[in-house]
């Protein structure tokens, strides 16, 4: 509040003047008072000089009227007028006249308004008014913003302001952000005593983020040498922190994708290990769990709006069943007719993909259709410098979960027995009685209905369109080829370092470079190993 | 001797075959040129240009079935070594625009100039001799394969493992050349060509002459592919095929054997796409598409794997279903049809139509057989 500023150590009279304005804020009826404040403000912006302005917007900053900051930002908007009789009068962004002292509409326009003029100089004063003003707002949010306007302007003028506002100020959050404007002030303002200066560099090492690398690396030429050391370490210091945040972005984001992926791969992965064959139309099984997704949201939208939020509750049942629903179809109908011609099935299946898509275009169109997300799935946190949707998280949680229910099945349920058995020696299974064909048609359909599972997450994070399969197949075949079909576990590791790998390629070497990059390390990692990481061991010369 | 090494090479299919070839070469032209372009006889312009890129197809095909039919390589990246060689001719034919650009740089093709670069990079040199550009036609398809096969065969990666990372590297070369920094005209490719060894592209004559040399490269194709399998190295990668790790036990050096005719194939596939851009004009990344390997997969299959000449004609007929259908009011079927395709032919033809054809005949005669001896048993 410039209209009470005043420089440090000025003592006595300084006392009376904060004794003064805090007597004026108790006092009840300091309306007359602050009407005083803006009158004679009124008169100053009648004059009509600039540096009557400059004076005019501090008495408005400390008059505490509640319309005070329509009236700068009136002022900002050139629709502060002085009419005829010199009264000071304002319009609203509606057009309406507005009466400056009381904040009163008025029934008419008076005669012979003249706005205001202002220059840059009076611009910037006017935002330093109202930031100030803000600073002890009641309103925590906008006093959050306006210590935050501060830590980015480092405007030594609101130093006392935020001093005051610091020292009222009952959040915790708020106040750390406020001590922060407050040691940017202190480490960039010149004149300031260097022991200051080092407690603000303390202060904005132990707390700061990128912002704090601005006011660091602007300490003024009259600090002392150890100012300046300390100055740089903490830059240092600083710049060390975000590169381990940033790489704790890249890992966040990588697992992320790895998680997708390892959704997308899994049911690739069981079909592949225990019948030997590529199903090309893999990724429209997720595509349609994501248009299952879309249509029980759409239903739901419109006869039981209440439930929105279960939505993807009876979505995931609903597309497991589908999508598995099909991939049985599609085992019964062709690929058992292709038993023991695994290049042929591949042909088939991406026969059998070409003819969904189509399928699934004829009947949506081509266009992406919109699926929302439940509320509970909306909005994110932050943990430390990070910002975490809740989406994703949910994406990953869910991953490991399906991940964690297939491994279960296959360790523990009799079909998980027999399917094992056929994925390590199909003809030794099928003479210890298991039915091989039946086992084929369940693992094809649970494969299916995984992909299904798949797709209602992707439809959260991706747009529901029919070629939605199509961008994620080849990264899936890339984590089966990578993690190889022995083990489960061989699919988690390289869904999650391929999508780790993936984010931390990106930074430096771009999307795009990045993703080549991988697909040739593959391309030579599967010299090495060509069966993948975690393959079968047997004896089988060819299968 | 040589000729008769040569037809002793051929069966009845393939003489039939390259006689057809030799018919069109002659019959094409008088059709084009001699007879007015009122007759039902006349065969207009465009419609050659629409058989040539089918020849160049057929070729494509071709080149893969010597290493999917033959030594059971199923490669869903022939595609790439097909754009490559495309790619190759792209820039010998943007190299010949010279001075006549948009933007009249005698040396940069316009997008370079657009892209703001100074001067060619390095791989760009050469390329305005064609005979240079004819090389690199051959050579960077078959330097590609050849170094991928190096490792992918001496490390026995087979089966569907080595059909997925075939498909990894066209992706993979898809994603590079849509990079604009990559140097080959990023997302929109290779277009707007002027002339080639100085004829104009476009004119009516050069693109019969293209259609002609088309007609000429898939015969010559045809009799490689047909030396190489009758030889005893066919032989070997028939054995290859049907039982690998046998064929290895009995010593032959099962990779090096693959690892021929893979990089072979893909120049053959190279050669089919610098047919190709001259005569559609346009060569861009949309070309390495992992879908566009797979159709190929499919010719080969309607067609007949194993036989060559299936290859070729089954090109020809799914690209002729193709544009009947995608040119007409049936165009959102296209895709059911192909998919249908895929799925009838792997499940009840898949011998193909020349397979298919041939165990007909084989069932009569020996029906025919049947009944004549049925017939003189009871004379005796």
């Amino acid at each position: 509040m410039p209209a009470f500023r005043f420089p440090s150590g000025q003592g006595l009279l300084a006392v009376v003047a904060r004794l003064v304005l805090v007597l004026s804020l108790l006092v009840p009826f300091g309306l007359a008072a602050k009407a005083g404040t803006l009158d004679d403000a009124a008169a100053l912006f009648a004059a009509d000089s600039f540096s009557d302005t400059a004076k005019a917007i501090d008495l408005v900053a400390g008059s505490d009227a509640a319309h005070a900051d329509a009236i700068l930002e009136a002022l900002a908007d050139r629709r502060l007028f002085v009419s005829a009789d010199k009264k000071l009068v304002y319009k609203d962004k509606a057009g309406a006249a507005v009466d400056a002292l009381t904040g009163k509409k008025l029934e008419a326009e008076p005669a012979g308004l003249a706005s205001v003029r202002i220059n840059n100089r009076l611009r910037s004063a006017i935002s330093n008014a109202v930031g100030q003003m803000t600073l002890q707002s009641p309103d925590p949010a906008k006093r959050r913003a306006a210590a935050l306007a501060v830590y980015k302007s480092r405007d030594a003028a609101s130093e006392d302001g935020l001093r005051k506002a610091s020292r009222a100020e009952k959040d915790a959050g708020i106040k750390s952000v406020q001590q922060l404007a407050l040691a940017a002030i202190m480490a960039t303002a010149p004149g300031k005593p260097d022991i200051d200066r080092l407690t603000a560099i303390e202060v904005l090492k132990d707390q700061g983020d990128r912002e704090a690398l601005t006011p660091l690396s602007l300490v003024p030429a009259d600090a002392g040498q150890g100012v300046k050391d300390a100055a740089r370490a903490a830059v240092a210091e600083i710049n060390n922190r975000l590169a381990l945040w940033s790489g704790a972005q890249n890992a966040w984001y990588g697992v992320s994708l790895g998680s997708v992926l390892l959704l997308a791969a899994i049911g690739l992965a069981i079909t592949f290990g225990v019948m030997g064959i590529i199903n090309m139309a893999h990724g429209e099984m997720v595509m349609i769990g994501a248009y299952v997704t879309f249509v029980i949201q759409e239903v739901i939208r419109q006869h039981v709006p209440g439930l929105f939020d279960y939505s993807l509750a009876i979505a995931i049942p609903a597309s497991f069943i589908v999508a598995g629903v099909i991939g049985i179809a599609i085992e019964r109908l062709v690929i058992r007719h292709l038993y023991g011609r695994p290049l042929e099935t591949l042909l088939a299946t991406w026969g059998i993909s070409l003819i969904l898509q189509q399928a699934v275009r004829t009947i949506f169109g081509p266009t992406n259709r919109e699926v929302g997300a439940p509320s509970f799935m909306s909005g994110s946190f932050r943990l430390g410098l990070l910002d975490i949707t809740y989406g994703r998280v949910w994406i990953v949680v869910f991953a490991l979960l399906v991940f964690l229910a297939v491994l279960a099945l296959l360790r523990f349920t009799p079909m998980g027995l027999q399917m094992r058995a056929v994925t390590q020696n199909r003809r030794m299974a099928a003479s210890m009685g298991i039915r091989t064909a039946r086992i084929d048609a369940l693992t094809f359909g649970l494969g299916s209905g995984i992909a299904g599972l798949a797709g209602v997450a992707l439809s959260q994070i991706d747009n529901v369109s029919p070629n939605l399969g199509q961008s994620y197949i080849i990264d899936s075949f890339m984590v089966v080829v990578f993690g190889g079909v022995g083990n489960l576990w061989g699919t988690l590791v390289a869904a999650l370092s391929l999508g780790i790998a993936n984010k931390f390629l990106e930074p430096f070497a771009g999307a795009v470079l990045g993703k080549i990059a991988l697909l040739v390390f593959i391309i030579l990692f599967i010299q090495k190993r060509p069966r993948g990481l975690f393959a079968l061991k047997g004896r089988a010369i060819e299968q | 001797m040589l000729t008769n090494r040569f037809l002793s090479m051929l069966d009845a299919r393939g003489r039939i075959f390259l006689g057809v070839i030799l018919a069109a070469i002659v019959l094409v032209p008088i059709l084009n040129l001699v007879v007015p372009a009122g007759s039902a006889l006349h065969v207009p312009t465009w419609l050659v240009s629409l058989l040539g890129k089918y020849l160049c197809y057929a070729i494509l095909a071709l080149a893969l079935d010597l290493v999917w039919g033959y030594a059971g390589i199923l490669s869903l990246g022939h595609g790439a070594f097909f754009a490559l060689g495309g790619y190759a001719m792209g820039m010998y034919l943007m190299r010949q625009i010279g001075a006549r650009g948009v933007y009249a740089n005698p040396i940069l093709p316009d997008f370079m100039v657009f892209l703001n670069w100074k001067e060619l990079p390095w791989f760009w040199y050469g390329f305005d001799m064609f005979p240079f550009a004819l090389l690199m036609v051959l050579l960077a398809p078959g330097l590609l394969a050849f170094v991928f096969g190096w490792f992918a065969f001496r490390s026995r990666v087979t089966g569907v493992y080595l059909s997925i990372i075939t498909q990894a590297l066209t992706y993979a070369l898809l994603l590079a050349f849509f990079r604009n920094d990559m140097g080959f005209g990023g997302n929109n490719g290779l277009t707007d060509f002027k002339d080639i060894l100085g004829f104009p592209v476009q004119s009516d004559m050069t693109r019969l002459v293209l259609f002609l040399l088309t007609l000429l490269a898939l015969a010559l194709c045809y009799i490689l592919a047909r030396a190489i399998v009758t030889s005893k190295a066919g032989k070997v990668l028939v054995a290859v095929r049907d039982a690998e790790s046998r064929t290895r036990f009995l010593g032959f050096r099962v990779e090096r054997y693959k690892l021929f005719v893979f990089t072979l194939s893909a120049m053959m596939a190279g050669l089919a796409g610098a047919l190709y851009v001259p005569q559609v004009g346009i060569i861009n990344p949309s070309e390495f598409q992992p879908g566009n390997s797979i159709e190929v997969v499919i010719w080969v299959a309607v067609g007949g794997r194993g036989t060559l000449i299936g290859a070729a004609i089954g090109a020809i007929l799914v690209n002729f279903a193709k544009t009947t259908f995608t040119t007409g009011a049936l165009a959102p079927y296209w895709l059911f049809a192909l998919g249908a395709l895929f799925v009838l032919t792997t499940l009840y033809m898949p011998k193909g139509v020349i397979g298919t054809y041939a165990e007909w005949r084989e069932r009569r005669r020996e029906k025919a057989a049947l009944t004549a001896n049925a017939a003189s048993t009871p004379a005796e």
